[in-house]
């Protein structure tokens, strides 16, 4: 059922992306990793919907407020308003929490291992909120970007890192850092060196654009992971 | 179909909420096609034709179609031999 949630703050986290802050009234609660559809309607009643991965954990606390990050789209319908119009205080039509598949659960047991490509980390985020919350077994992120301007959540992901348990790792694909020697995309090195091994009995998370998930999703079964242990989502 | 502009079945489930109590994307289905058992999570979704549609990951069969019009949306179940939901809680 679509309802309407009100815009409590927007939070710039890159050049083309942002968080949305939304008060919903009587939010039943999520699990990390599920998404919401967002509806807009035009004037003369055309409408459009585009589904964004929750970006918060959902605890008794936070009760109805949660967070989407919404990556503009060039000559996408919805992004682009969401990202550059969308202000607190505006009405928005969301529909959800939905999907079961694509969550992490506190009592899930074995290491988390998340692996995202650009804004693919939305939903990892919410994961390692929930972890910081109430998780007990290790993480591993491994985050692939074009740039360091293109990092999503920087100071949040340095808090999180900060964490014995949570373990994070940036790729950049076009441009490195003063000090990081490795340009380029996630390979097999990578997969060996920085990902949970396929007897660590970890449950594998790949979030991303639908080509960087195929080419992580074939590594990860190349290396010898068991498929029904890796759960993916493609963004297009 | 060898572009891979699809997404995956997670975001129908926006839509299936529409039709059914349950989350359906966790659900296994059967192609009614090949014959290949999934979850359905893992179908490949195009958003890009006039409303919803899931293919087999295996065959490339179509599913499952959602087609929403001004006052109505159909649901097309026909590319499916069976939905199998678990009975045990979470």
């Amino acid at each position: 059922m679509w309802q309407v949630a009100t815009v409590a703050d927007v939070r710039r986290e890159t050049e083309t992306a942002r968080t949305i802050v939304l008060d919903v009234p009587d939010w039943p609660g999520h699990l990390a990793g599920q998404h919401l559809d967002v509806r807009l309607t035009a004037e003369d009643g055309y409408r459009a919907s585009r589904s964004y991965s929750i970006a918060s954990a959902w605890s008794v606390s936070s009760s109805n407020t949660i967070e989407l990050t919404v990556e503009q789209v060039p000559g996408g319908e919805v992004s682009p308003y969401l990202v550059e119009v969308l202000k607190a205080g505006d009405p928005l039509e969301i529909r959800g929490p939905v999907g079961g598949w694509f969550v992490w659960k506190p009592e899930q047991e074995g290491p988390v291992q998340l692996i995202g490509g650009g804004s693919g980390v939305v939903p990892l985020r919410a994961m390692l909120r929930a972890h910081a919350d109430a998780g007990t077994t290790p993480v591993r992120l491994l985050y692939s970007v074009r740039r360091p301007e293109s990092v999503i959540y920087v100071s949040d992901l340095k808090d999180l890192a900060a964490s014995d348990d949570v373990d994070v790792r940036l790729v950049y694909t076009r441009e490195a850092p003063a000090g990081e020697p490795r340009v380029g995309r996630i390979d097999a090195d990578l997969i060996e060196q920085y990902v949970f091994k396929p007897e660590d009995g970890a449950t594998t998370y790949v979030c991303g654009p639908t080509p960087f998930v195929e080419t992580v999703a074939d590594l990860l079964v190349a290396a010898g992971h068991d498929p029904a242990r890796v759960r993916t989502e493609r963004f297009g | 179909m060898t572009q891979a502009n699809y997404l995956d079945g997670n975001a129908a489930a926006g839509a299936l909420s529409e039709f059914f109590a349950v989350d359906i994307t966790a659900a296994v289905g059967q192609c009614n096609g090949c014959g290949r058992t999934g979850v359905f999570a893992e179908a490949r979704l195009y958003v890009d034709a006039p409303g919803l549609v899931a293919r087999c990951a295996g065959c490339d069969g179509v599913l499952l179609r959602v087609v929403t019009t001004t006052n109505d949306t159909y649901l097309d179940l026909r590319g499916l031999t069976y939905l199998r939901i678990s009975n045990s809680p979470g």
